[in-house]
C-alpha cells in the first residue's frame, strides 16, 4: 500500500481521482488539499463519495510526506511552494499543463506567458502510457497530457508511425463543459452554457502543440464546447499517401493497439456507434479511436473519443502510476461505462 | 476451431462451431455481415445487404 495526497482535491479533476484511488486496492488516500475548502469534507464537494471516505480538505501546506503526489492544477503563480510540495514526494504527477511542453517559446505563444521555471520545460514523462509505457516505469516527475491531445494524438499516432498520411492535420476537438473545471463563471452560467456549440479556441488551441510533439505532424486544432457535461471527440482530418489502402490504414491501427488495455478501435460498418463517441466512455478508462477513408480523394477522418476527466485526465494518471508501480495496469480502472445513459 | 480473415478488414473471424454453407455471422472488429459461401475449402464473403428470395 502506497500513501498517496492530491494537492486540489475540490475541482473535477480531483474529485475523480478520488473516484478512482478510492477504489484502487494499492493506494490509500491519506490526504487531499483545497486552500478554498480547508477544513470541509471532500464528499460535501464530491458527493459521490458520500460514505466512501472520511476526509476532509486540508491547506497545502498541512499535506504530510507521501510516496505519490498528484497536482491537478496549476503551480506558476507559486513556484517556490509548488517545488516545496514537490519535495515531500517520492514521485509527482502533474495533471495540470505547466510542464506539458518542451519549448518555453511554444508556451509563450499558447499560454500568454513566460514560463517561470522555463528550466523544468521537457523534464517530465508524458502521462500517456500508449507512446511512453517505458519511460513511465521509472519516472518521478510525469505530466500527464490534456484530454482532446489524449484523444486526438492516439486517433493519429498509429497513422503517423506507418507513414500513411500527410503531415498536415487539422482537428476538430469538441468538449462537454466539465472540461473547463469547476470555477464559477459567467461562461458557465446554466443560461449561458445550455445548448451550445461554441467555438471557444477557433484557431490554435493550446493541444494542438502536445498532439505535435507527440505525433510529429503539423497540426492546427480548433476546439468546441458542446452540449454535455463529460466527454471528448476529436476529428483528425488528414490526406492519406498515395496508393493508401483501407487495409492498410487498419493494420496500422490493429498493429498499434492490439496490446493497449484501454484503446478500442472502431470503425464499424453497422450499428449506431460506428466511430468513437464518448457518450457509451463516460466513467471507464477507455479511448476509442477510428477513421473513415475515401481511397478516391485519399481524404482520411481519424476520430478520438473519451471520457475528459478519466482517459483525459485522472484514469491516464492512475494508468501511468500502475505501469511506475509495477501493478496490473488496470487495477481500479475496470470499470466499462454505461449503456444506455 | 475455424479462423479466416474477414474479406471486409482483414481482421480475424473465429467460428465457434462448424460452418455451414450459407450461415452469416459478423467480423468483431468491422462488424461487416459475412457469408459463409462455401465450406470445403472454407470461404467467407461480405453478404449481399438486400437480396430478393424469390418467393421462398
Amino acid at each position: 500500500m502506497i500513501s498517496i495526497a492530491i494537492i486540489g482535491g475540490a475541482g473535477y479533476i480531483g474529485g475523480e481521482l478520488l473516484r478512482l484511488l478510492l477504489g484502487h486496492p494499492e493506494a490509500e488516500v491519506v490526504a487531499v488539499s483545497s486552500t478554498r475548502l480547508a477544513g470541509r469534507r471532500v464528499d460535501g464537494d464530491h458527493p459521490n463519495l458520500r460514505g466512501r471516505t472520511p476526509l476532509t480538505y486540508v491547506e497545502p501546506g498541512a499535506v504530510p510526506e507521501v510516496d505519490v503526489m498528484f497536482f491537478t492544477g496549476s503551480g506558476l503563480d507559486d513556484v517556490d511552494g509548488r517545488a516545496e510540495l514537490r519535495q515531500r514526494a517520492k514521485i509527482v504527477f502533474d495533471l495540470s499543463s505547466d510542464l506539458r511542453l518542451g519549448d518555453p517559446e511554444l508556451f509563450r505563444f499558447h499560454y500568454g506567458r513566460e514560463h517561470p521555471t522555463p528550466e523544468l520545460l521537457g523534464t517530465a514523462t508524458p502521462g500517456l502510457p500508449e507512446l511512453h509505457r517505458e519511460q513511465l516505469r521509472v519516472a518521478e516527475l510525469v505530466s500527464v497530457p490534456g484530454c482532446m491531445a489524449t484523444a486526438a494524438t492516439l486517433a493519429l499516432m498509429p497513422l503517423a508511425r506507418a507513414g500513411l498520411i500527410e503531415p498536415a492535420v487539422t482537428v476538430d476537438g469538441r468538449v462537454g463543459s466539465s472540461g473547463s473545471g469547476a470555477s464559477a463563471g459567467e461562461m458557465n452560467l446554466h443560461a449561458e452554457r445550455s445548448g451550445v456549440l461554441r467555438l471557444f479556441a477557433p484557431l490554435n488551441h493550446r493541444h494542438q502543440a502536445e498532439i505535435s510533439a507527440f505525433t510529429g505532424l503539423e497540426v492546427k486544432m480548433t476546439a468546441t464546447g458542446v452540449d454535455a457535461v463529460r466527454g471528448v471527440q476529436a476529428v483528425a482530418r488528414t490526406t492519406a499517401k498515395p496508393g493508401t489502402t483501407e487495409a492498410a490504414i487498419r493494420a496500422a491501427y490493429r498493429k498499434a493497439y492490439a496490446d493497449e488495455p484501454f484503446v478500442r478501435v472502431v470503425a464499424q460498418k453497422r450499428g449506431n456507434y460506428r466511430l468513437p463517441e464518448p457518450k457509451i466512455l463516460l466513467g471507464s478508462n477507455y479511448c476509442e479511436v477510428g477513421f473513415a477513408f475515401d481511397p478516391d480523394s485519399g481524404q482520411l477522418l481519424a476520430v478520438g473519443a473519451l471520457d475528459n476527466l478519466v482517459k483525459g485526465g485522472a484514469g491516464n494518471a492512475v494508468q501511468s502510476l500502475n505501469i511506475r508501480m509495477g501493478w496490473a495496469e488496470d487495477t481500479g480502472l475496470t470499470f466499462t461505462g454505461l449503456h444506455p445513459m | 476451431m475455424s479462423v479466416q480473415a474477414c474479406p471486409e478488414c482483414a481482421a480475424d473471424v473465429t467460428f465457434a462451431a462448424e460452418p455451414e454453407m450459407n450461415s452469416i455471422l459478423e467480423c468483431g472488429e468491422c462488424m461487416g455481415e459475412l457469408e459463409v459461401v462455401s465450406v470445403e475449402p472454407l470461404i467467407i464473403a461480405v453478404a449481399p445487404e438486400v437480396e430478393e428470395d424469390w418467393g421462398e
